[in-house]
């Protein structure tokens, strides 16, 4: 069987999402073609030939695919799985948007974030949050996938594959690309990001959230993050929300300022590495999950380590 | 126009899911029940669409158990005019569901569907996109914000990193984000008059029949649990512990 992995990336660089994913296609099977569809996409592609374990790259190029439309997409792909047996796509806003599509066109069962495979036609994904983890067997002689990358380990480089140019198909002549607001920040994306550092509600203002969160964050070289009270108080971003309704991270350190811990957020990042814990409430939920805990007020305790951070590394 | 709203029952947001200790499901017994948050974004969004004078009839449709007359009678209290229960004590895959409000909005003709982005049960976060791949209709998933303006909606859809904003030609489906809106709360009067409206129950073979299942639960388990660590005293021992200890600086 062969297995069709179609990339993350932004026309200009590839993301990580793909090597991980590319992983997840390797435990379904050693032929793994990765499919980068967009416009301008030839660094992308050679980029993706470099993933090791991968057979061949695909490129598909429009304005449409350019711009991630779902429609286009799906009308790009589910003509090529005439020639694979399952496609496989990070559980990106991409991902999550046009797979669902080809399963209907298909007309076979989407299976949504996978985050464990168990063998070829069997799958581990979280339902209810992550409070509980399905275990789903697909009769379909044709999957199609979504993958909660983090779960997997990125795949390494030093392949080469070759690169093959595919029909792009019909675009989407009903779907029109108005404007996109990407936040441009020089700080590493938060869904791929090795630490995480993440303010809550206790920060009390976006002054505050800035002034306090930002900093830490930059010491440590980690993203940005929130919980939804944060996010919902306007003291931060919505890209920034961890959780439940935001993303789902798994850094190898995990900072939470001024969060209680709901159920909500915990979801989102409770299977990073290592968590820390900085709240002034020794009751709140957060600590139950914490490997290391703070009991102090975050406007002390964040000054205090950032200096504990200066005098380590100096 | 006409806006086709679909609405899950769903165990209410608050509660936590416990795994029933055979391992075949979550336990529903006796645990409270709503409406899924992201479908009660999506009718709020609805019933502002017609207060602005945009949608002229909003039909809610649930495809569920006979319990689900209270979800589609709490659309209607929120401003829903009428409801569509398509009756079925078995628990259709997305791809059904899907199929069975193909049928719906073939048979009622909308210029807009809304709905939520994914139930808060399955996660599967589909069936909007595989309704409008099968209807042939164009998309827009995510939405942050929904502007109808003539043939087509425009619409700005929350993605990684950002926001981006599309324009539609309709009739289209949309899918609602947290961020869409505030859903109000059914007033007394409300309430009262949507018990005189109708709600319309059907069987899945009204609208086609439902197909065999594509996808089978082998099992459903607690994912591991984390345990609690240690306490630091202070700033200095902690970045001391994640140096040596966990070694993550």
């Amino acid at each position: 069987m062969a297995v069709l992995v179609v990339a993350d990336h932004d026309n200009t660089s590839l993301k990580d999402n793909t090597h991980k994913t590319v992983t997840a296609a390797l435990a379904l099977s050693g032929d793994v073609d990765v499919l980068v569809a967009g416009q301008g996409v030839a660094a992308v592609a050679a980029e993706a030939a470099k993933i090791e374990g991968v057979r061949k790259v695909l490129t598909a190029e429009s304005d449409a695919l350019g711009k991630q439309i779902a429609e286009a997409l799906a009308a790009c792909i589910a003509p090529l799985m005439a020639s694979y047996d399952a496609v496989l796509a990070p559980a990106t806003s991409v991902g999550k948007n046009f797979a669902p599509r080809i399963a209907a066109l298909l007309d076979v069962a989407p299976i949504s974030e996978i985050q464990e495979v168990v063998d070829a036609n069997t799958f581990v994904r979280p339902i209810y949050a992550g409070n509980a983890l399905e275990t789903v067997q697909s009769s379909d002689a044709k999957k199609v996938i979504t993958v909660r990358a983090t779960a997997f380990k990125a795949a390494g480089e030093g392949g080469s594959a070759p690169i093959e140019a595919v029909n792009p198909g019909p675009g989407a002549p009903h779907t029109r690309f108005i404007s996109d607001e990407i936040v441009k920040s020089d700080r590493p994306e938060l869904a791929g990001a090795k630490i995480v550092v993440s303010g809550g509600r206790a920060m009390g203002s976006a002054e505050e959230f800035h002034k306090v969160i930002e900093p830490l964050a930059d010491k440590l070289g980690a993203a940005v993050g929130a919980s939804r009270a944060a996010v919902d108080a306007g003291y931060a971003p919505n890209d920034y929300q961890v959780g439940q309704t935001g993303k789902v991270v798994a850094p190898q350190l995990y900072v939470a300022v001024g969060i209680s811990g709901a159920i909500q957020h915990l979801a989102g990042m409770k299977d990073s590495k290592v968590i820390v814990a900085i709240n002034k409430d020794a009751d709140a939920p957060i600590f139950q999950v914490a490997d290391y805990g703070l009991v102090a007020d975050y406007k002390t305790a964040v000054p205090e380590l950032m200096a504990a951070l200066d005098a380590a590394a100096g | 126009m006409k806006v086709l709203v679909p609405v899950k029952r769903v165990i209410d947001y608050n509660v936590k899911a416990r795994v029933k200790s055979d391992q075949s499901g979550v336990d529903l017994a006796n645990v409270k029940m709503s409406m899924n948050p992201f479908c009660e974004i999506a009718v709020e969004e609805a019933v502002r669409l017609k207060e602005k004078g945009v949608a002229e009839e909003i039909i809610a449709v649930s495809v569920g158990p006979i319990q689900a007359q209270e979800t589609i009678r709490t659309a209607l209290a929120m401003g829903a005019d009428r409801g569509i229960l398509i009756q079925t004590d078995a628990d259709p895959e997305p791809l059904e569901v899907a199929k069975l409000l193909k049928a719906v909005a073939e048979a009622e003709a909308p210029g807009l569907i809304l709905m939520g982005k994914q139930a808060i049960d399955g996660d599967n976060n589909a069936v909007g996109q595989m309704l409008s791949a099968l209807l042939g209709w164009p998309q827009a998933t995510f939405a942050s914000k929904v502007e109808v303006g003539g043939a087509v909606v425009r619409v700005t859809r929350e993605v990684d990193g950002g926001l981006q904003t599309l324009e539609l030609d309709l009739p289209a489906v949309v899918t609602a984000d947290l961020r869409l809106n505030e859903p109000r709360y059914a007033s007394l009067p409300n309430i009262m008059k949507a018990k005189k409206k109708t709600i319309d129950i059907k069987t899945v073979d009204d609208y086609g029949g439902v197909g065999a299942g594509h996808l089978k639960v082998l099992k459903v388990t607690e994912p591991a649990k984390r345990v609690a660590g240690v306490k630091v005293e202070n700033a200095a021992e902690l970045v001391a512990k994640l140096k040596t200890e966990a070694g993550v600086i």
